[in-house]
């Protein structure tokens, strides 16, 4: 079973993501390179795939210290914070063999985990999520191969368009996805009218949404 | 294959990806995610901001010693079963009526569950929440199926806080419109709405999330459906 951690470099799986996925997102606006000659996608994927310690030792490196202030945020003390970013990696390790780089940056893959995993440890809630395989699940209209997954990912984009957002837009984004407060709550605590919170959340997304899907 | 025609909305829909909804509000947000394509692509997108905002966070300094006790434990871990679930031999003859993740809740038969009756041609389900003790029973919210005969509806009443209704089977009707199976009503106290189930009666799941969390007021569960 782990045997395959030691495998060399020329191992022919290494090369499998990128026939077996005809996205292009990865390769021209994927992660930033992490470190290596390797984007997170590709890291996560090897992780996956072969076992690949030293993959896994590269994403600890850049999401550990993002996935502690995450957690940081949500209220957890430090101590605390590095005990669950240590649950999430040994999370990402076991479960990288059901990572898509067609369907998520691996730093969205890792932000499901890490929201799935604080609100079981903190919150002690379960996260009812649809089943893919459920066959009352209405299925996706037809699509072409690479429309949605694509315009979805386009992780680049996407950063990008964050950084131009307006101050008072990011700031509840940030507020909405990082403090556990549903957006009525932030709308209390900050004195900001339920309305004013609302439209500001509805404008970045369109914004954001516009470059995900522009990006086709 | 019809499609919903109402939504949770932008705002709902990112307090489900962001993780900040309490358990009986994400339910209903995921079950009519089950029913709704063009919302489950928001949500995805929606997740794909989280990543984005993940990678712009300001990192925060690990202990080194965190990556030598990870990789110490990696390899009593084997990975975890690729598809977790049984694989059917062959098709069910029949699409259950719940998808899932309600069904995971609720069951698959609707008839075996111990229904309560609260006035005539209504009866309801309340659908246990969670795994135990240590958690905020208040903060989770409040979820229950309804079963309502043609032409029947809860009295009518003003409430504050907010209620969602996602129908099932059959449909009702409002001051908001006609709903039928995937659409999901979202009210707040700017609503003053009396629904009445349609002529083929109705199946839905009703949800208040914590009113704490929404009006900062204790108790009151106002949901006409949830509220007996």
């Amino acid at each position: 079973m782990r045997a395959e951690t030691a495998l060399p470099k020329t191992c022919p799986k290494k090369t499998c993501p990128k026939k077996t996925c005809p996205k292009t997102w990865m390769q021209d606006l994927g992660s930033p390179a992490a470190g290596a000659d390797r984007t997170f996608e590709e890291l996560l994927t090897a992780v996956g795939r072969n076992r690949d310690r030293a993959a896994f030792a590269a994403l600890f490196g850049h999401f550990a210290p993002r996935l502690k202030a995450y957690l940081r945020r949500q209220g957890c003390d430090a101590g605390g914070a590095e005990e669950l970013v240590q649950d999430v990696m040994l999370l990402v390790w076991r479960r990288a063999e059901t990572y898509d780089p067609s369907q998520a940056s691996a730093a969205t893959w890792m932000f499901t985990i890490a929201r799935n995993r604080r609100i079981d440890a903190l919150r002690r809630e379960q996260r009812p999520e649809i089943d893919p395989a459920d066959p009352t699940l209405v299925p996706d209209p037809v699509e072409s191969a690479d429309d949605g997954v694509a315009a979805r990912e386009t992780a680049g984009r996407l950063r990008a368009a964050l950084r131009t957002l307006p101050p008072e837009q990011a700031d509840l984004l940030r507020l909405a996805y990082f403090e556990d407060k549903p957006h009525s709550l932030i709308s209390a605590e900050q004195g900001i009218p339920l309305g004013t919170v609302k439209s500001r959340l509805r404008l970045a997304m369109e914004r954001l949404r516009k470059a995900m899907r522009d990006s086709r | 294959m019809t499609v919903p025609t109402h939504h949770p909305g932008d705002t709902l829909l990112i307090d489900y990806a962001g993780g900040a909804l309490g358990e009986a509000a994400s339910l209903i947000v995921a079950t009519h995610l089950a029913l709704c394509p063009c919302c489950r692509l928001n949500v995805a997108e929606m997740e794909a901001v989280g990543g984005a905002l993940l990678e712009s966070i300001e990192p925060e300094e690990v202990d080194p010693a965190c990556l030598e006790t990870v990789l110490a434990r990696l390899d009593d871990l084997p990975p975890l079963p690729r598809v977790p679930r049984p694989k059917l031999v062959c098709q069910p003859a029949e699409v259950p009526l719940l998808p899932e993740p309600l069904r995971r809740y609720v069951g698959g038969d609707l008839s075996r569950l111990p229904w309560k009756r609260l006035m005539r041609g209504m009866d309801c389900y309340d659908i246990p929440l969670g795994s135990g003790s240590g958690y905020d029973s208040a903060r989770r919210g409040k979820a229950r199926l309804m079963r309502l005969a043609s032409g029947v509806g809860p009295p009518h009443h003003t409430h504050r806080g907010i209620e969602l209704t996602l129908v099932l089977d059959g449909g009702f009707t409002d001051d908001l419109g006609q709903f039928a199976r995937g659409d999901l009503s979202v009210a707040d106290d700017s609503v003053r709405h009396r629904p009445v189930a349609d002529e083929e009666g109705c199946l839905c799941l009703a949800v208040t999330d914590a009113p704490l969390r929404f009006t900062g007021a204790l108790g009151l569960i106002l949901n006409p459906f949830v509220k007996f």
